[in-house]
Formats: structure tokens, sequence, C-alpha cells
């Protein structure tokens, strides 16, 4: 809400006094959630510093004695870190190649669609899913593809002769993540790119078939180039989150017998850290892992524009 | 609109999609499906027929069972109860702080705003904000599922946006009427972003209803676990009993049959379920609104 009409000139400006006392209640409105930023945001990233220090609970943060980057080279000596990083890029890499592009694509089939009332009730269902909770979704994938009486394993019976243990084997763990992950938020997904889309001028796909292009052409030459930009924010904001595989999907399908090919870096920050109270260790985990984050979302956003995308800022 | 909707590849291209789109539909909504029929069949049916869409046997059991539990029962109080407080805390916060970054003229509104920004790009990360709850005295209380989450920084940028574009002559008429800066808050904007505020409350309880990972961290006492908490216990690592303290149910000794597990799956869901016609009107509009200008 612009403030109305009365700009002051530079030669009245009030003074910072005068301007705080002016919008007083609006300042007081401001500070709770200040506060909340501060507290919960600020004093957090702060707290960083402990991946630095060697963190006793009775001597408390400030006290705790500084050892330096002792925990990083721990952690990098470790031979789980290659484990982690292993599973946390392989994860990520999953996620870019089989779900990144499936709403765009199912985003451009709905495009094609005239039929109104068959495309609102495809929308309808495909969002469902959405909004269930991701241990809803894990319990419906163990409900389903347990050997203990879960139809799948029973069908697969039946038909090839034996069971497939998908829960507790290494090799299904992260084909099982893609498709919870594709089930889950792909038709979500397609939100962004159909209000893309709802803004190409119709025009366009006349005058293309007035020139002779048919369909996948049209889909081509009109459909893609207007959805590219979002393409390459929603891109850069992937890069940003590489190594951050979702947590709680991760943490609910993991178990001891599909470990190996299951553990992230941030099941790792939870495990060392709030189960077994390696509060430095954990934390400096944490941190390299946002580091790297940040590095490459500055990265990605640096190469769009360096090839003539807008970019996220 | 001239596509090529006649020509024969034309036809076969829009048979394939309604196929395609179908079938897609379809695996979206069926597992669940199942999963509702299933707790409603009896434990003799489900192991004999592997997949179906009608029970042949009807049978309460398992939702008769689910609601004569102690622990159940308590754990859907809760949850209810941190997505309706909590999100009205949730709506406080973010709009309270929302109404003033939408003045362009307010002193040092953009160093708050790229405050919120940076702590959308870096955070402290589970470990440092786990120390802090823990320092607060948040652990083990249900302060803990509300407090932390308060505003999401994602949803104040969208709501103050929304804020900045509404009209600006309202803002003039109404001062000129002698409206103060809570009235203008409380009896012209608010009323006006209705839809907008109704959108986010519901995202807020959705997630609220939703969240697992909060109430692991934060929250030890298994009388207190939300409905999400226990779910796992239940379907995922099959004890119950861990959670029911007093013991009144023996049958829960055992690992739960396969129509409770479903029947418990449904209850975590069915609060969703209910929401989503009304949710659905709005968050196409609601999460768009906004968000194009930065």
């Amino acid at each position: 809400m612009p403030e109305a009409g009365k700009q002051p000139s530079r030669g009245y400006r009030p003074s910072m006094l005068g301007r705080l006392k002016k919008d007083k209640w609006l300042y007081i409105l401001l500070l709770p959630g200040l506060l909340y930023f501060i507290v919960f945001k600020y004093v957090p990233m702060w707290g960083v510093l402990l991946a630095f220090k060697n963190f006793q609970p009775y001597t408390g943060f400030l006290k705790s004695e500084w050892v330096g980057l002792e925990h990083f080279q721990l952690f990098f000596a470790n031979p789980e870190f290659f484990m982690l990083l292993r599973n946390t890029l392989l994860l990520s890499l999953y996620n870019l190649v089989f779900f990144f592009p499936a709403p765009i694509v199912l985003a451009i089939l709905m495009n094609e669609v005239r039929f109104a009332l068959f495309k609102r009730t495809v929308q309808t269902m495909i969002y469902v899913p959405h909004f269930i909770s991701m241990v809803i979704v894990a319990s419906m994938t163990y409900v389903f593809l347990t050997t203990a009486g879960g139809p799948v394993n029973d069908v697969l019976e039946q038909y090839i002769g034996r069971k497939i243990e998908f829960l507790a084997t290494p090799e299904w763990f992260k084909p099982l993540i893609i498709m919870q992950t594709i089930w889950k938020e792909c038709g979500w997904g397609t939100i962004i790119f159909l209000a893309a889309l709802a803004g190409v001028d119709m025009e366009q796909y006349e005058a293309a078939t007035m020139d002779g292009a048919n369909r996948w052409k049209q889909i081509w030459h009109i459909t893609l180039p207007a959805v590219r930009s979002t393409i390459v924010i929603l891109l850069i904001l992937r890069m940003g989150s590489i190594l951050e595989n979702g947590f709680e999907q991760i943490y609910l399908m993991l178990n001891p017998l599909n470990r190996q090919a299951a553990e992230v870096f941030d099941t790792y920050v939870y495990m060392m850290g709030i189960t077994q109270g390696a509060f430095s260790y954990s934390t400096a985990v944490g941190l390299f892992k946002s580091l790297i984050g940040v590095v490459l979302v500055v990265g990605a956003n640096y190469l769009a524009k360096r090839f003539g995308q807008s970019g996220l800022y | 609109m001239a596509k090529h909707y006649n020509t024969v590849s034309g036809r076969v291209f829009d048979t394939a999609n309604y196929i395609v789109l179908s079938v897609c539909a379809l695996a979206a909504v069926l597992p669940f499906i199942f999963v509702i029929s299933g707790s409603f069949a009896t434990d003799a049916e489900l192991t004999q027929r592997t997949v179906f869409l009608i029970p042949r046997t009807f049978s309460l059991a398992a939702y008769e069972f689910i609601f004569s539990t102690n622990t159940i029962m308590k754990s859907i109080g809760v949850s209810l109860f941190i997505a309706t407080f909590g999100t009205l805390v949730n709506l406080f916060f973010t709009v309270t702080m929302a109404y003033p970054l939408a003045r362009r003229n307010l002193m040092g509104r953009n160093i708050v705003l790229n405050l919120v920004i940076f702590s959308m790009l870096f955070s402290g990360g589970m470990i440092p904000t786990y120390l802090v709850i823990r320092e607060l005295g948040m652990l083990d209380s249900y302060w803990a599922l509300i407090i932390p989450g308060a505003i999401s920084a994602f949803n104040l940028i969208i709501i103050k946006n929304f804020f900045q574009e509404l009209p600006p002559g309202l803002e003039e008429a109404a001062r000129i009427d002698g409206c103060t800066e809570l009235g203008l808050l409380w009896r012209i904007v608010l009323p006006l972003s209705k839809p907008v505020l109704a959108t986010f409350a519901l995202f807020y309880a959705v997630g609220h209803w939703n969240d697992f990972f909060t109430a692991l961290l934060y929250i030890n006492d298994p009388q207190k676990w939300p409905l999400q908490v226990l779910l796992r216990q239940i379907v995922l690592l099959s004890q119950a009993a861990a959670g029911d303290i007093n013991a009144m149910d023996p049958s829960f000794v055992k690992p739960p049959d396969q129509s409770i597990k479903m029947a418990v799956i449904v209850v975590g869901t069915v609060p969703i379920l209910l929401v989503y016609p009304f949710l659905q009107k709005h968050f196409a509009k609601g999460v768009l609104i906004g968000s194009i200008k930065g």
C-alpha cells in the first residue's frame, strides 16, 4: 500500500525520530515477526559456530573450547562420507532426470485438452496426493509392498512365483523414493507451468496452423518456449537443494537393511546429532551441506544469466 | 482456435492424450481408494483377495478398535488442537509482519525484507535450531510444534505483495474518515483479503496436520505425540503398544492387522479430504497471487 499523495520533498524530509513516531503502530506490528526471525532463524545461524567448537552440555555454548576444523577433518576422513555423498548426489540426479521433467510434460499434455470439464477433473485428481502427509505416503508404500500380505507381493507370488523384498533391499530404495516423489508432487508441479501457458496468445497457435505446423511442431515452437524461463528458475532453485533430499521421506523409508543406499547428509545429521548427541560434529556436517547449497544456487544463477535468462535475482 | 484437431494425426494425438491423462489421474487417487476400501474389509477377506475396490464383507471392526484406544484418540486430539491453534498463531504472526512491510516508505523496510530473503537461502540447520528450542525450554511442549514454524517466509512475501497491490485510494479515504492505523488493517485490509487469508489458513492447517518432522525432533513423550508420529509407529514400525502407557488394549501388543493399519491411514488423511474441496477453489489463485512481482 503506497502512502497516498503527499511525498515530502527532500528539504522537508522528517527526521528519523519523527518517522519512527509517525509509523509507531506499524513498528509495533512488525515486532513479533521480526523477533521470530531473529530468534528462530538468525540465532541458529550464529549457532553454526558450534561446528568449530567442542560443545559440552555442561559448559554451554559460550564456554566450550574452540577446536577449529577438527570436526570437518573427522567427517571427511570418515569412510561414511563417500557413502553419504554418493547417496545424496545420486538421489538428486535421479530426481532431476526422472522427476523434474514429469510436471512439464504433464502440463503440456493438459494444455492440449480442449474439453474443459475433463481438464478440470484431471486437475482435481492429480493435485490430491500433494496434500497427503509423507507419513501417509510411506505408510501406503509399506502396506502395499510388504511381503507379509501386501497386495503387490501377493500378485507377484501368483505370477512369478516369488516375492520381492522392496522395502529391505538397497537396490530398491532409490527407485521407490523417486516413484513416491512423482506420485505425490508431479500433479502439483503442473500448476506453475499451466499458469505460464495460460498467458500464451491463442493467435500464435492459429498462425502456426496456417503455416502448416502440426501439433508436435506447435508444442515445440510455441508451448515449450513459453515455459522456458519458468523451467530455468525452477532448475536454479533445484540446484540449491541438491544436497537436500527431503529429510522426512528418506527417514521414513530408511531401515538398517537398506541403509547403505539410503543414508544421506540430512538423516546422518539427525542420527549423529539428535539421537547420539554429537552436536558439534553433526553441526559441522550440516554446515558443510548448507554452504555447498548456497554456492550451487549462486553458481546456477550466474550461469543462467550468462546464457541470457533472467535468473532468480 | 484451429489447431489440427480434425486431421487424422490430430485425432490420434487427442485420443492418446486423453488416455494418458486418465491413467495419470487414476494413478493419483486409486491407491487411496484401495486403502479406504481395505479398511472396511474383514481381515479374512484381505488375506484372501489381494486388490479390490469394493469389499465383499463390510466391517467396522478396524474403526471400532481405533476409536476405543486411548493412544490414537489422544493423538488425534493433539493434531486437531495444533492444526487449529497453530494456524491462528501463523496467521497472526504472518499478517502483522506482512502489513508494515507492504508500506514502501517504511523506514528500515528493505533491511527486514533482506533478512527474510536471506533466511530462505541459508539456515543454521537442524542441530543449532534444536539447541535454541531446547534452551527456550520448549522440548516436549506443544509450543515447539507451533512457535518455531510461526511464519513461512514464502507465505509472508506473497501476503505482503498482495497487501501492496490493494488500491491506495482506499487507504486515503479511510484516513480522511479518521481511521487509525490499526483500524485500517482491521476494517479495510483484512476484510478485503479474506480469500487470500483463507487460502493460507488452509495451507498452514494442512502443514500442521501433516507435520511429522517437528514432532519427531522436539516431542519425546509418547503421551504427547501428534497423529502422524503415532501413525509411523503403528504402520511402519508395527508397534503401537509403545505409545499405550496404560496398556488398556492387550490386543495392541501384537503387530496390528492389515485392516487396522489401513484404517489408521484413513484417519490420518480424512481431515485433508474434508478440507480439499475448500482448498481446491482457492489454491491455484492463492499460490500465484503476488508471486509474479517481486
